[in-house]
């Protein structure tokens, strides 16, 4: 049955159409059961409601976080909970991937002329979580509304690239803890205490932080690109902290850097890749 | 033409054993030892080998699942994980116990979605698929979700999944494992009219010597992650002296075995009444007249030489040391 391969649609089109594919296969099995994929849709709001709620009932009881007042600190939610929100849609669900290595279902993905990282994407991705994220998205587009910003032609672009940004780096977090279940099966609280620990982080502004955590999180990891200075910069505010105006521009830089961080994780994590069993 | 290149192909596997409460010591392990091996298009391998002596580790390396530590590997040309999805459109896999299909779709579905991942044109996926639903049976549960299929019936799916999109070799980790004689039957039959057709490479591990001596005429036995024969199953016999044998069942024990010449007798079963002699410069009709006035004689048989029994003595060398992987 070996006839020649060169009918075959070539290249990244076909790719796509391909995962395109993969894509609609998933749909198709999710939504199976209507009425349980919309009790999950809703169920997923739950989360990043409560991300809001907890900010609020922060200010209950304060008039300012760290100097911020209640209008700055939610667009700092917004943009972290959006971003995590988008980011665990799509990526988040790599969370899996010692499962899948403990099944053989890695096995399997393997031998298929696609990227393992995108099949693994598509094979799982949790459509019930579309609900969480058009309700951080609400929470983003509402907090920049009411948070009286001077917006100007660079601010616009920022609004949008921050967030596009954060989801990258929340993306690269996602890819990159998960990554360490290549070399050690039971890896799976130390990635969630990084990636949810990240999203928790982000939510309010650095400066509630001391010394060498802060230093760590925000800094050494690169969270406080993520959501405070976007914010900052979108606010107009100087750093409390002392970094430059120019550090809110710099997170689709950071994203980028830890994008390439994640890829070159992932690919060191597949050569040490052990499989298991016969 | 050599369509598998192995030369001195490694595998290790680091692992770290419980020493004391807290302390572990690594431990190297070496899954496949320096294999060097050539297969040629068309040709039908058998690799067999006792659990754990590298057989699906090789296998892994030769798809592109395991980087190699050491040794070089060509699959069509191609290097196994550098060009694993280039490699992955020429050829097809079926592991037994994993699957290539999709779990809650029907497996009419799952082959759709094949088309898609494997880029076939549509026409090519038709006929294709209308061979294999002829030949293995397909159209009785084509419209069932895979996780309702019965073992034999996955099994089919997943033949048909690998061959979908026309591969040039095809990899086989225990294609007939935990299957129903009938089902067992179904997969053979159409591996050896697969074998027939001549294009396609297969190999193919496998516990079941039925399914080598049925399908493969060469057949390489692993162990310890090294190569201990490689040539025809005749060659395997030839050189492990396994010989037919001549079993005679009588009324009664005799006092006196006869001895013909050229044809130890090497069993002697059922309280002396069947005798087992085994044919080394002998013919079958010299020992057969010198049983044949014996009056208790009842009946005679032939038994051919069993793979099984070569295989077995091949396994028991000494096991130098605790091997990983399978």
């Amino acid at each position: 049955m070996a006839e020649p391969l060169s009918a075959a649609r070539p290249g990244v089109r076909g790719a796509l159409a391909a995962y395109r594919a993969l894509l609609r296969a998933q749909a198709r099995s999710q939504t199976a059961y209507r009425t349980s994929f919309v009790v999950d849709l809703v169920g997923n709001v739950g989360a990043t409601v409560f991300d809001v709620v907890t900010v609020l009932v922060i200010f209950g009881v304060t008039r300012e976080l760290g100097g911020f007042t209640l209008r700055e600190t939610l667009v700092i939610v917004g943009l972290s909970s959006s971003a995590f929100a988008v980011a665990d849609l799509l990526v988040g669900n790599i969370e899996r991937l010692p499962r899948y290595v403990r099944t053989g279902l890695f096995d399997a993905v393997l031998v298929r002329p696609l990227g393992a990282l995108p099949q693994l994407l598509l094979m799982d991705l949790p459509l019930r979580k579309v609900s969480r994220a058009l309700f951080g998205l609400a929470v983003l587009v509402f907090a920049v509304g009411t948070a009286g910003i001077d917006w100007t032609p660079a601010r616009l672009a920022l609004v949008v690239a921050a967030p596009l940004a954060a989801v990258v780096f929340f993306g690269s977090v996602f890819v990159a803890t998960a990554t360490v279940s290549f070399y050690w099966i039971d890896s799976g609280e130390l990635a969630s205490s990084v990636t949810y620990g990240g999203r928790d982080f982000t939510s309010y502004p650095v400066t509630v932080y001391g010394g060498w955590f802060r230093a760590i999180f925000a800094y050494g990891m690169g969270f406080a690109f993520v959501s405070y200075h976007p914010a900052l910069a979108l606010l107009g505010r100087a750093d409390p902290l002392g970094l430059p105006a120019w550090a809110g521009w710099a997170a689709p830089g950071v994203a980028l850097v830890a994008a390439a961080g994640a890829a070159a994780a992932w690919r060191a994590g597949i050569r040490h890749y052990r499989s298991t069993g016969s | 033409m050599s369509v598998i290149e192995m030369a001195g192909l490694r595998k290790e596997f680091t692992v770290r054993v419980k020493a004391g409460r807290l302390r572990r010591t690594k431990r190297t392990v070496t899954a496949v030892d320096g294999i060097d091996l050539r297969v040629q298009r068309g040709e039908m391998l058998g690799y067999i080998g006792p659990n754990g002596a590298g057989k699906s580790t090789t296998l892994k390396m030769l798809t592109g699942v395991l980087t190699p530590s050491a040794g070089e590997v060509r699959v069509c040309g191609l290097r196994p994980v550098p060009d694993r999805t280039r490699l992955a459109l020429r050829i097809g896999v079926v592991f037994g116990q994993r699957s290539q299909l999709w779990w809650d779709l029907p497996l009419r579905d799952s082959f759709d979605l094949l088309r898609h991942v494997y880029r076939v044109p549509a026409a090519e996926h038709a006929a294709r698929l209308r061979r294999c639903r002829d030949l293995l049976d397909l159209d009785g549960f084509l419209d069932v979700p895979v996780r309702q299929l019965s073992l034999g019936q996955r099994m089919r799916g997943e033949l048909t999944a690998a061959l979908l999109h026309g591969p040039e070799v095809l990899f086989l980790d225990e294609p007939t494992i935990g299957l129903d004689v009938v089902s067992r039957q179904a997969v053979r039959d159409f591996l050896a009219e697969l074998g027939r057709a001549g294009d396609t490479t297969l190999v193919l591990t496998t516990h079941d010597l039925a399914d080598i001596e049925r399908l493969c005429h060469r057949l390489v036995v692993i162990d310890h992650g090294r190569v201990v024969h490689d040539g025809t199953i005749a060659e395997l016999h030839r050189r492990y002296g396994s010989r037919r044998l001549v079993v005679a069942e009588l009324d009664a024990a005799l006092a006196e075995a006869p001895a013909p010449p050229g044809a130890p007798l090497v069993g002697v079963e059922a309280d002396g009444r069947r005798l087992v002699y085994a044919l080394e410069s002998a013919g079958v009709a010299e020992v057969v007249s010198a049983l044949a006035g014996l009056a208790a004689l009842r009946d005679i048989s032939i038994e051919e030489p069993r793979i099984e029994d070569v295989v077995t003595r091949l396994y028991r060398a000494p096991v130098p040391e605790a091997r990983a992987g399978g």
